[in-house]
């Protein structure tokens, strides 16, 4: 026992003593810290403070900026709900002060043919999408894989249709149309999209680095063209094809000049043609433009949000060609 | 880029040649013949039928009359009108892509580190992606309202006279200009985060170690590191301001004065627009607007493709 005493009790002492030691070093060294500090002179402290400003600095405007470009996002559903003595107001509220109301969309659904311009968005949109991706895989895989006669040169062709954008033919197109009898028809919407420059450059570039290893095993295995295409080709697109696919459907969906040309009625017409018609001039209605565009980017909406990781893959795609 | 994806180095010997078996039958040709279809059709056929056309009169009713030569080209060229769109259609371009340029850049190097908040931040910025010309139309159109808009509400707010936004020739164009500034950002961002995110963690350390932050690390090391996807938002942002037609048609129509007419839009009133059905006149802006296009895709190939020669 007394052992035991003898052993712990130097012990906390020693232990005190070279804390204390260890604290008086410290000491020691914040002294020449700030002696050296002092020397420098106040250029550290004010070089540290200069970064914690430049960092609050480069927050404040990227919460301003942020703030800037989602405002129209915002206002766009707020203004939606918001009762007429509110948007219409000047100048106008920003938030719904008086309430929320559903007014502006059940205007506007009565306005246009609302169900049936989803339709006719959805419906072409979805068929375009589905064609390019179909399309462009196939020459994809007849140029990489299939090693077509001459794959270069009809590569070369179709990236060249990427350098004739839609609006410089539009008048004969318009014509090719027009004398088919096809104006005003779902047909007109669908048929000059039903393949792409852009879907095929990409799905190319794709197949290029597939593995080819897996490809030549599948055919030492006896498979057809066909086979080989269906069971190892398109899985391993998977990536590649929900990019187009996402990339396609944006961009179809949102299209404007030419379902502007090629359709008349109201009941042929796309929601983004239709929401232009809710912004008369003589009896403007705010409210009511916002709830026709909150209409037409819900569905776009909610593949940014959803799909970013496919479609930076397919950015990234064409950019780093 | 492919000598980048040492990964295939059999589908290098493959594509160097021999093939290792017999697939040179005339079958794989069938699997291009849907997309040749379509871009005979829709592409070739069109563009030749745009030469015919822009060769040739047109009637009041829009149907191809005689071969005139170049006569329409000679009515463009020396419409003093035309002179004034393609002025339009540069400082268009201008007034889109250096704006959207500049600012996704600061938002996309601001965006960079990998975080909750930049995430949040990141999709907020993309947002804009989302919305169609149109829907981004008729929203700043309402935000442009002389009468009850806000952004009048604002300038009165700050002192200012009420703006004629679209109805004034001097504010038209950069309103418009505006307007696709916002609804190109989110694209921009999205593409050059993309490009940050694939700059190698070891060259952002090195630079560091070297000394370099803040700014200079940015300025001096990432931007370049980054520059073919710039390059790549500067060549497809000018075509895009070059195809813009939407914003233009819901928020002015091309006027007051054709301020706010550009190439497209002009092809677009002289074909189309009160039943003027002058396709060959039209056909013939056609021809310039191919012509400038092919322009700006040689320039993209040229320094894209010395930008590949130097790394």
């Amino acid at each position: 026992m007394s052992v035991a005493t003898t052993t712990t009790i130097p012990a906390k002492p020693k232990a005190i003593k070279s804390a204390a030691a260890a604290d008086a070093k410290d000491t020691k060294e914040i002294r020449a810290e700030r002696a050296k500090a002092k020397a420098s002179g106040f250029a550290a402290n004010f070089s540290h403070a200069r970064y914690v400003a430049s960092k609050i600095f480069g927050l404040l405007v990227l919460v301003l900026l942020g703030i800037i470009v989602i405002f129209p996002v915002y206002y766009s559903f707020a203004g939606t709900l918001m009762q007429q003595q509110d948007i219409a107001a000047y100048p106008p509220a920003i938030w719904p002060k008086h309430g929320i109301t559903w007014s502006n969309l059940a205007t506007a659904a009565q306005i246009i043919p609302l169900f049936r311009q989803y339709v006719n968005s959805f419906g072409s949109t979805l068929i375009i999408t589905v064609a390019q991706v179909l399309t462009s895989t196939l020459v994809a895989y007849a140029l990489v894989v299939l090693k077509v006669r001459g794959a270069s040169v009809w590569f070369t062709l179709f990236l060249g249709t990427m350098m004739i954008l839609g609006e410089s033919v539009i008048i004969p197109n318009y014509l090719t149309i027009s004398s088919l009898g096809l104006r005003n028809t779902f047909l007109a919407l669908i048929l000059p999209y039903l393949a792409s420059g852009f879907g095929i450059f990409m799905m190319y570039s794709f197949m290029r680095q597939f593995p080819m290893e897996l490809v030549e095993a599948a055919r030492i295995d006896g498979a057809s063209n066909l086979r080989l295409l269906w069971s190892i080709v398109l899985p391993l697109s998977r990536p590649a094809i929900a990019s187009l696919a996402i990339y396609t459907f944006l961009t179809h969906w949102n299209g404007f000049f030419w379902p502007l040309l090629v359709t008349e009625t109201p009941e042929m017409q796309t929601i983004q043609i239709g929401i232009t018609q809710l912004q008369s001039p003589d009896n403007f209605n705010p409210g009511l433009v916002m709830a026709g565009a909150v209409l037409a980017v819900i569905p776009t909406l909610l593949i940014v949000i959803l799909g970013q990781r496919q479609i930076v893959r397919g950015l990234t795609a064409g950019s780093t060609k | 880029m492919s000598a980048a994806i040492p990964g295939t180095a059999s589908g290098g010997t493959w594509q160097n040649g021999k093939k290792p078996f017999d697939v040179r039958s005339w079958t794989p040709l069938l699997y291009l013949l849907p997309a040749i279809a379509v871009f005979a059709c829709f592409v070739v056929y069109p563009l030749i039928r745009t030469f015919i056309l822009s060769a040739s009169g047109t009637d009041i009713l829009g149907r191809q009359s005689q071969f005139v030569g170049l006569r329409n080209f000679q009515r463009v060229f020396t419409d003093p009108e035309f002179g004034k769109i393609m002025l339009n259609t540069l400082l268009f371009a201008v007034y889109t892509v250096v704006p959207t340029i500049v600012l996704s850049l600061i938002i996309a190097l601001m965006l960079n580190k990998e975080s909750t908040v930049n995430r949040v931040f990141r999709t907020v910025f993309a947002l804009p992606f989302a919305y169609s010309v149109s829907a981004a139309s008729i929203i700043f159109s309402a935000f442009f309202n002389p009468a009850t808009g806000l952004f009048n509400a604002i300038v009165q707010k700050l002192g200012g006279q009420p703006i004629g936004w679209l109805t004034s020739s001097q504010f038209a164009l950069p309103a418009i200009a505006m307007t696709t500034v916002w609804m190109n950002i989110g694209y921009n961002v999205l593409v050059l985060l993309a490009g940050l995110g694939s700059v190698p963690d070891e060259v952002v350390e090195a630079a560091r170690l070297d000394g370099a932050s803040g700014f200079r690390l940015q300025w001096f090391i990432l931007i370049p590191m980054i520059m073919s996807q710039v390059f790549f938002l500067i060549i497809t942002d000018t075509i895009q301001s070059l195809e813009s037609f939407g914003q233009i048609h819901v928020l002015t129509k091309g006027g007051p004065d054709s301020s706010t007419t550009t190439l497209v839009y002009d092809i677009y009133m002289h074909g189309f627009a009160n039943n003027s059905s002058n396709f060959g006149y039209a056909s013939a802006e056609a021809i310039v607007l191919i012509v400038v296009v092919a322009i700006i895709t040689l320039i993209q190939f040229t320094t894209v493709g010395r930008k590949v020669d130097n790394q």
